[in-house]
């Protein structure tokens, strides 16, 4: 399961400045089990919007983000709505932020930080990965996470080594991510976020925090050995 | 004059790159020094260029300044993270280098040790963050130094990339983020390089046109294969090859380069990759030495 949580709502507020009418997806999956984008949350987050004076012109809850055709699926019954939407407000975690970009031409934005996958690893397709840095940089980048995208994991621009949108390190198989992040942010007119100066990033929120292992599994494993004075 | 002053003056500016040697044995190095010195303004020790391991840069710098050359330390992202990487910067300015030239890194399997681990840790732009930030007495984790440095720093521009809005996008923030200069990617084609410096103009820094002399045809040709942001015209590939002596048709060429693209900005910036020893004739060619 892919762990996820909200990011403080000030971030989430400002990534909407501007804009107006919203759309909130949420979903089924993980995001529902991190009580960051079940159904629950979703309406909790729309009286959040609403409170701060924003407009939520349809919102639902598909079954996993992470697969693109239910994605497109979902949002095909809800298309009036979405057009009139300035743009989506994704809760999920950074796989569905960014399969959720590919399949709508509007801006997404991510309501949440992945944290961590929780020690276990499900299945999807698709080309869009998510490292679980716990900091999703997703709303600067038009929806490609600029840590896969990009071979050399860049997170203010492109590199100088790209020929013809291709990635340096393999050509034949990877685009360049920061070219994608290019096209993507100047059809969704919002080439400007490009321009945001990120800070280093802090790599310390990559690793799982604690909470999260603390199992039971990694109690039995660690401390019932130990408390039974069984050798290790 | 630092390399600094010398731009202040709008004096026309040139710097050529050196590469330190694949081992310890130095002398080859230190002759290219002696034959460019008193004709450039400063001159670039690359860092491992094109992820090939080589003696470093900043012990090459060091030797340029002893010397008496004006050395840029060439800075990757690729093989250190932001504790080496500030600690050099440190290190670097405690030995009197000052002027910096901070880029990205090409990846590792372009290189001799496609199986090293990457490290990325900062970018270019983030590098020249956490240059100011020591500049300014703090490292990039808020501490306090110990006496602070001061450099001159610069960045890379591919001015030939396509599409080139991008590229400017990311200048755009090195600048922001720190560069007083640029030295670009290499020049063939100075009607494309007028439309970038057109594009440019507006951030108001300092630019070097990169002049990376043909040793041969093949060399052209595998640079439009396989260098980003290169292009030689074929125009200029035949004119190498119709030449005898093609030596000195390429001194013409960098020399013609250099004419053309002086007007445009403050300086130009030689790569000679392994044909250091021509810099004096490429310059005296242009009219520069």
């Amino acid at each position: 399961m892919i762990v996820s949580e909200l990011k403080p709502l000030p971030a989430t507020l400002d990534y909407l400045d501007g804009e107006q009418n919203i759309f909130i997806l949420g979903c089924r999956g993980c995001a529902e089990a991190s009580k960051t984008g079940g159904e629950a949350q979703v309406l909790e987050m729309k009286q959040v919007l609403e409170g701060a004076g924003k407009r939520v012109v349809g919102h639902t809850v598909a079954d996993f983000l992470c697969d693109k055709a239910l994605v497109k699926m979902k949002l095909y019954a809800h298309e009036q709505e979405v057009l009139a939407a300035d743009s989506l407000l994704v809760m999920t975690c950074g796989l569905g932020v960014q399969a959720t970009a590919a399949v709508v031409d509007r801006p997404v934005h991510p309501a949440t930080n992945t944290i961590n996958l929780g020690g276990s690893r499900g299945e999807w397709r698709g080309s869009e990965r998510c490292l679980e840095c716990g900091d999703c940089l997703l709303d600067y980048t038009g929806g490609i996470c600029p840590l896969t995208a990009c071979t050399k994991s860049l997170i203010n621009g492109p590199c100088g080594g790209a020929r013809d949108g291709r990635c340096e390190f393999e050509p034949d198989v990877r685009p360049c991510g920061w070219q994608l992040i290019y096209e993507r942010l100047k059809k969704t007119g919002r080439l400007d976020e490009m321009k945001t100066l990120l800070p280093p990033k802090d790599y310390a929120k990559m690793q799982p925090p604690p909470s999260l292992r603390s199992t039971i599994l990694w109690a039995l494993e660690q401390k019932e050995p130990r408390e039974a004075g069984l050798p290790r | 004059m630092s390399l600094a002053e010398a731009l202040k003056n709008g004096k026309l500016v040139v710097t050529a790159e050196i590469a330190p040697p694949k081992g310890v044995n130095v002398q080859e190095m230190l002759e290219n020094a002696e034959l460019i010195k008193g004709k450039v303004d400063a001159a670039n020790v690359t860092d491992q260029q094109s992820s090939v391991m080589r003696l470093g840069s900043l012990a090459g710098c060091h030797l340029l300044k002893q010397k008496g050359l004006e050395p840029v330390f060439q800075v990757t992202c690729r093989d250190r993270n932001r504790l080496a990487l500030q600690s050099d910067l440190l290190s670097a300015y405690s030995l009197g280098i000052t002027n910096v030239l901070c880029i990205t890194g090409d990846y590792v399997s372009l290189g001799d040790h496609p199986s090293a681990k990457p490290v990325f840790d900062l970018d270019s732009v983030s590098l020249l963050q956490a240059a100011k930030a020591l500049e300014q007495g703090k490292d990039l984790a808020g501490k306090e130094l110990k006496g602070s440095p001061k450099f001159f720093l610069g960045a890379v521009v591919s001015p030939g990339a396509e599409p080139l809005e991008p590229q400017i996008i990311k200048m755009e923030k090195k600048v922001r983020a720190g560069a007083q200069f640029f030295q670009t990617q290499g020049v063939y084609e100075p009607a494309k390089f007028e439309k970038f410096i057109r594009a440019s103009q507006y951030l108001g820094v300092p630019i070097l046109a990169g002049i990376i002399p043909l040793r041969s045809v093949a060399m052209a040709r595998f640079m439009n294969r396989a260098v980003a942001g290169v292009h030689v015209p074929e125009e200029m590939i035949q004119e190498l090859d119709r030449a005898t002596d093609k030596p000195a048709k390429s001194i013409e060429i960098a020399a013609r380069l250099i004419r053309e693209v002086r007007q445009l900005c403050q300086g130009v910036h030689i790569m000679a990759i392994g044909w250091e020893k021509r810099v004096p004739a490429i310059l005296e060619a242009a009219g520069l030495a």
